[in-house]
Parts: structure tokens; sequence; C-alpha cells
């Protein structure tokens, strides 16, 4: 049958076979992890909460897929699923009542300058949908601050909704004013309640607990290491811990710090970003030490309230720095 | 039973492709005689074997046909009787020519001397010098596919001691399981090769490294040691590269070889199984290496096989005796998905560091289209030796031979783990094996200025 001579066989250098793994079902997981944290945002911000997801996921692939096909000519992306995880993740971090026209121009920032125009998937230093958010925060501070207070299930449409600050700013302001921390956790909602998600804030940021349902799906799954989000979390329980101990009148709990604002979503979801994170395991916790240092810095001293999103961007700046300094741990080459 | 997470493994990266050890049960097979062997003149690494015989010549199955060139060198023997019909450069396994001797097969005569009962010989009253002569005549070589002179390492350099054996049984590799027939079918020979080499050695323990998955060589093992003294089988976790040299030794002893450095360094010497099955017919059979078990398989194959067959055989005859080219077929790979060679034509012979033929299906064979890398540091993650592949793929393109250098790629032991993972379907190795010459290269003209 084979004598050899009339074979045409395939030659190529070994490995001769590949992992199951592929970038779309990498994207895809993160897509699966970020369901419960959209759910819960819907809940409770309704119609309105629905309406910033979808527009802001629908805009950057509109973007992702005008820019690809008609600026750079290049054939559609679409289907990696990355321009759909920017979308979603720059809604997470706006406000339920902003106007479309805003979040398309986040969209623009996030995918077309913070993206695209360095390359693409891999090649982008920063997060793009970081970028977005931060652009859209210095050019809409009002608008991007004015935080529609969540009312469970209701499912009305663009009635005018109740407005009010977010725990951490309401934290903030407080403290400023010289009022004790008792006080000003009476005005608040219950940790219980903060921790489940019903504060106002960014849609996809208030609800810890469906983000960390999130994120440990995506440790589970081995999408993300666990170097990141653990030194990063930690580095935040840690420092705010030590300032509570030394006055718990003047400042909030690590709990409080840990389960408000945008962390759980940076932890997770930013932070871990591929593209603009360092490589080796030393690294990424240099890297999350570094955000959590200075989100702390930028929450109690900073003028933001949040400091989140600006901690993960400037340590995004960094990665390069850290990649050259910190290698993976090597095989025969420790110290004798 | 040990759980699977108290079984050790090596310290860094690893991963753990589809078994597919379609093979396992098939007891070992002899394969009939082919009508001609080709047989490469040289078989092993370091210098190469000189022809002794010409065109015409009558040869019996076992006699040297190629002498070797220098200590750090083998012998090779004619592994059927006939006559040499001609001596040329034919393609062998690696899709390069190489000196061939080819033999017309006339019979199965053997030279004078050798044993060739089944019974097992435990002690023959030889002198250490008088094994190692007889190891060395045989033209033994490491099995497990490097074909290192094993007499070589026999011989640790001066002032290093061997104080562990260690025998690789670990076969990591997907669909090969000549290792593990061989450990469950002639574990009572393996075991006192593995005696002559602890008494060539001077050494008091020896290890023998099976992954997990080959439960019944283990037991078996375990039970014929039981009254012994001195050998332990330590079962392993099932992860690729477990039978890399430096991952074995890590895994079995803790220790960690020095780049750059043989295991003797830590005091370890490393056998294959087959290798040791090879020494302990060379020392109490007086055999010469003419044959070695070797695996076909293949998702499509009907009968995946293992045979014990004579070196020189044509890939095409162990194909047919499994019923031939499936329709469809694309690669024919000397050894296993990982590390082995994809094969240019079927008319290559079996040689001594053969250790399967696996047949891969046309859509298997075709690599998946690459994309950007997202910088995932999955292949960081894979890698045992604690590389950065992503990175020396980048300089490995570019020729940035010193940056390269600065990033070990010379410790890449290309096993393949870092192109198996990555999610962007990078061919990372190919270019990691472009900067690891490159590298190599400088370093042999810097050494020369
Ligand atoms: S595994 Fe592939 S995509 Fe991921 S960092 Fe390595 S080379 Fe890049
Ligand atoms: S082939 Fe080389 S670089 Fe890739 S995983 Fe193996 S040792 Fe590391």
């Amino acid at each position: 049958m084979s004598s050899g001579k009339n074979e045409r066989l395939i030659v190529s250098p070994s490995p001769h076979i590949a992992g199951d793994e592929t970038i779309p079902k990498l994207m895809y997981a993160v897509l699966y992890a970020l369901i419960p944290a959209a759910v819960v945002s819907i809940l409770f911000f309704g119609l309105d909460g629905l309406r910033v997801l979808l527009l802001s996921s629908l805009f950057c692939l509109l973007v992702e897929y005008l820019i690809m096909r008609f600026m750079l000519g290049r054939s559609s992306t679409l289907a990696d699923g990355s321009a759909l995880i920017t979308g979603l993740l720059l809604g997470f971090n706006l406000p339920s009542n902003l106007p479309a026209w805003m979040i398309f121009s986040g969209a623009v920032v996030a995918i077309g300058v913070a993206k695209l125009t360095f390359g693409g998937l891999g090649r982008n230093p920063f997060n793009p949908a970081l970028v977005g958010r931060v652009f859209l925060l210095i050019s809409f501070p009002a608008q991007m601050t004015t935080w529609p207070l969540p009312r469970f299930l209701n499912f009305s449409w663009g009635e005018d909704a109740v407005t009010g600050a977010t725990a951490i700013s309401v934290v903030k302001e407080g403290l400023k004013q010289g009022e004790s921390m008792d006080s000003l956790l009476a005005k608040l909602p219950s940790l219980i309640d903060l921790i489940l998600g019903a504060t106002g804030g960014s849609i996809g940021e208030v609800s810890a607990i469906a983000l960390l349902a999130g994120g440990l799906y995506l440790l589970f799954k081995k999408v993300i290491s666990w170097h990141i989000p653990v030194s990063y979390l930690l580095t935040v329980a840690v420092i705010t811990g030590v300032i509570w101990l030394i006055d718990p009148t003047k400042s909030a709990s690590p709990l409080f710090h840990l389960f408000t604002g945008g962390l759980m979503l940076g932890a997770f979801f930013m932070a871990t970003d591929y593209v603009s994170t360092p490589m080796s395991a030393k690294g990424q916790l240099v890297y999350g030490v570094g955000c959590g240092v200075l989100t702390v810095v930028i929450r109690l001293y900073g003028a933001y309230p949040e400091g989140v999103s600006f901690a993960i961007l400037l340590m995004n700046a960094t990665t390069p720095l850290i990649n050259n300094s910190f290698k993976p741990a090597r095989f025969g080459h420790q110290a004798a | 039973m040990k759980s699977a997470k108290s079984l050790s493994s090596f310290r860094l990266g690893g991963i753990h492709p589809p078994e597919n050890k379609l093979s396992a049960t098939s007891p070992i097979l002899d394969l009939p005689l082919p009508a001609l062997v080709t047989i490469p003149v040289t078989q092993n690494l370091g210098a190469p074997a000189k022809v002794i015989v010409k065109k015409g010549d009558a040869v019996l199955v076992g006699q040297i046909i190629a002498a070797a060139g220098g200590f750090v060198s083998a012998n090779t023997h004619s592994s059927v009787s006939g006559t040499v019909a001609k001596i040329t450069d034919e393609v062998d396994s690696s899709g390069y020519k190489r000196p061939t001797i080819t033999i017309k097969v006339e019979g199965d005569d053997w030279i004078e001397g050798v044993d060739l009962s089944d019974a097992l010989v435990t002690d023959l009253g030889l002198t250490n010098q008088e094994m190692m002569e007889r190891i060395v005549t045989a033209g033994i070589v490491g099995l497990g596919g490097a074909a290192f002179p094993s007499h070589v390492k026999l011989t640790p350099p001066k002032g290093k001691s061997c104080d562990v054996l260690i025998i690789n049984g670990v076969e990591c590799e997907p669909y090969l399981t000549a290792d593990h027939r061989l450990m469950l079918e002639q574990g009572a020979e393996l075991i006192v090769g593995i005696k002559i080499l602890m008494q060539l050695l001077n050494s008091s323990r020896a290890v023998i490294g099976i992954e997990n998955n080959k439960r019944d060589a283990i037991k078996q093992l375990e039970q014929l040691l039981e009254s012994e003294s001195g050998i332990e089988v330590t079962p392993l976790k099932v992860q690729y590269p477990q039978g890399g040299e430096k991952q074995l030794i890590n895994a079995t002893i803790g220790k960690e070889v020095p780049a750059g450095a043989l295991p003797i360094e830590v005091g370890a010497v490393v056998h294959n199984v087959g290798t040791i099955v090879a020494i302990y017919h060379a020392v109490m059979k007086g055999r010469p290496l003419v044959e070695r078990i070797i695996t076909v398989t293949g998702k499509k194959i009907t009968k995946p096989a293992n045979f014990r067959v004579r070196i020189g055989t044509p890939v095409s005859h162990l194909i047919e005796a499994v019923g031939g080219l499936p329709m469809g077929s694309g690669k024919v790979i000397n050894g296993g998905p990982m590390m082995g060679r994809a094969l240019t034509t079927l008319d290559a012979p079996v040689v001594k560091g053969s250790s399967g033929i696996l047949v891969m299906d046309g859509s298997e064979s075709i690599r998946r289209e690459a994309v950007a890398c997202i910088r995932c540091a999955k292949c960081i993650d894979s890698c045992p030796m604690g590389l950065a592949p992503y990175l020396l793929k980048i300089w490995g393109e570019r020729s940035e031979l010193e940056r390269a250098e600065d990033e070990l790629v010379m410790d890449c032991i290309e096993c393949g783990s870092c192109s198996f993972t990555c999610p962007a379907n990078l061919p990372l190795l190919d270019y990691i094996r472009l900067a690891k010459q490159g590298v190599g290269r400088m370093l042999r003209e810097r050494s020369k200025s």
C-alpha cells in the first residue's frame, strides 16, 4: 500500500500537537465571568443599566469594525471577543444615566485611540476600557460622578432617578469635614448592601460579590493567575487596616475599602488584562502591590474619591520596566 | 496508592497534553524481518562510526559493520544476516542524507557467543571492566531518543561520583507505550540491568521514575523489587516533560542540575529503561544492540501496536504491519508528537533512538493560523526551564542574538510546551530554535577568538 515513494507527507518541526486554548476561548471566558455583575447591574439600575451596557458594547464593536475595515483595511477582528470585553468593561465603569453620545466618545477613545492606534489586540500598553473611562471622567466630571441610586427591580424607562454620591466619596468628604466615621456609616447602606451592590456607583462595579464570583471563575478556569488580584487586594487591606487600627474613628475599615468603589472590578478584570500587565509571577506581584498602594493613596489623599482606574493606568505604564526587572523563576540558576 | 496531589513532579512549568496511549495494552510482538534493512552508519551522538564492511560482504546478525570512531561514539551492527548490497547516502529519519549500509536480508543467523535463550541470567561473575567492554562492544546508546553512547555516562569524570542512579521509565510523550510495555514484560531483565549499572557506577541507590498513568508497570516492578533493597519505584505526576533529564532528576531527588552542567554535578546518572534492558542483554547474554521496542500508533490506525524491530527496518514495513497508511494521513512522525520529527519519506529506517512511529491524520497535521501575541504569559507558565518564550521568539525573529543569550535561550530543552500552550498559535519553538542556532554559532566564534 505504501511504498513511501509517492506519499506526500506533511513535514513541520515539533511540537506536532497543540492545546485547545485559543484567544476567543479565553475572551469568552472573561465575558462569562462578567455575567453575574451585569445581571446585578440590571437588577439595580433597571433598563438604564441595560441601556448603558448595550450601547457601550455596541459602540466598541462598531468602532473596532469601522476602523479595522475602512481605516486600516484589515479583516474584522470582532470574533476574537476582545472588543466586546472592552465594551462591557467600559459600560461597567459608567453611571447608568450617561447620555449616549458620551458613551460613544468613550468607545472611540477606548478602541480607536487606546487600542487600535497601537496596533490592536496584544500591542496596547494601556487597558483600553480604563483609558475610555478616565477620558470621560476628565472631560465630563459632573456627569461621570452623578450616580443614580439603585432601585431594585424597577424597570421603568428613562424616569429621573434620585442621584447621590458613592459610599466612598461620602466617607471621603465627610472625614474631610471632620465628621466621625460612625456618623458617616449611619448615613450609608449597610456593609451587606454595599457588598451586594445596592449602592450608588458605576453600574458594573457596585456588586463586589458578583464580581468576586466572576473573578473566582476566571481563576478556576486558569484564565488569570492569582498573583495580581491577591497582591492587589491584600495590599489595600493591609494599608487601610493599619490606618484603621491607628484611628478607627477617622478612617474606614479595610472591609469597607475592599468592597466599595471599583476595587473588585479593578483587581479581577482590569488589573489582570493580559496585554498591559507584567508577565512573570514576581512581576505580577510587584504590579499588584503597586496598584494597591496607588489606589489607597489616591483614595485617601487624592483629588478624586476613587483611585482604582488611575492606579491601574499608572501601573500599566510601569509594565515594560517591571518586565525588564523581574524575570521568571529560572531553572538551574539558583545560587549554590 | 498515593493520591494524585502527593505525587512528585518537577519544580517549574509543564503541561498535560491528551495522553492517547492507544497501544498501552498491546503486548510486544516480534516483527518479521523485511527484505532489506538500511542501517545508518552512525546512530549515536558524538563522533561518527567508521564503515568496516564493503559491498558484497556476507554479514551475520550482531556483526560489527561500522566501528566506533572514538570514545564518544558507538559500534553499529548488522541486525540481520545477509549480503551488503550497497553503501550509499540515504535519507534517514532526520530528513538528511546520511551514510547508510543497505543489507539484503537472507536469514537470521547470529554471530558466535550470543545467548539467544529467554532464560534470565543474573550473574556471570564478570569484572567491572569485562562488563564495560561488553557494553562498548554491543554499541549501546541511549534509547530514550538522545542516542548518547551509554558507556560514556557510566564513566563519571574524575572527582565526581554517582550517588543515585535514576531510571527513566516516565514515557511522558503522548501516544508512546514502548517503555511501558517493556517494563511490564521485561521487568526482571530491567532489574538485573539496574544492578549491573549500580555496580559499575558504585552507587548504592537507584530510583525508577514512572508516570502515574502506568500503574500496572509501577505495581509490577514494586512486586519484583519486594525482596530487594536499594532500588525504589517513584510514581510521578503525569506532566510533560517529566521525562526530560533535568526534570526527572528534579522530580525524583529534588535536585536542580545547574545550567550548562551534567547530571553528575548533582551526583546523578540517568538511563532510560530501554537502554538498561539493552545493557542487560549486552552483559549477560553477549547480545549487541540490533533491535528495539517501538510503538506504531495513530488515531486512524486500526490496531496500534508495540513491536520488537530490527534496527534498519524501513518505517513503511512497520506501517504495513498495522494495516498500511490510512486514507487521508498527513504526517508520519518518528518519535512522539511533542519532540518527534516528521518524516520526509517512509523509506527512512528505524534507528537506535526511534521510540515510536506516529501517524497523524491530515486534519491533525496542519497548524492553526498564528495571530499576534496577547502577552498572556501562558508560555512562561508552561516552560519547565523558567524561560520567557514570547520574548525569545521576538529576539529570534529579529536576530538579536545577544539578547536571546541574556534571556538564557541556550537553556531551552526544545520540549515544545510553549508552542503547545500558546493561545495565539504562535510557533514559538521554531523561532527559539533559530535563536539557539544563532547563539550557538556566536558562542563558537567567541571561543575561537
Ligand atoms: S502564550 Fe503565546 S500569546 Fe501568550 S504570551 Fe506567550 S507567546 Fe504571547
Ligand atoms: S521549548 Fe524551550 S522555551 Fe519552550 S517551553 Fe520548552 S524549554 Fe521552554
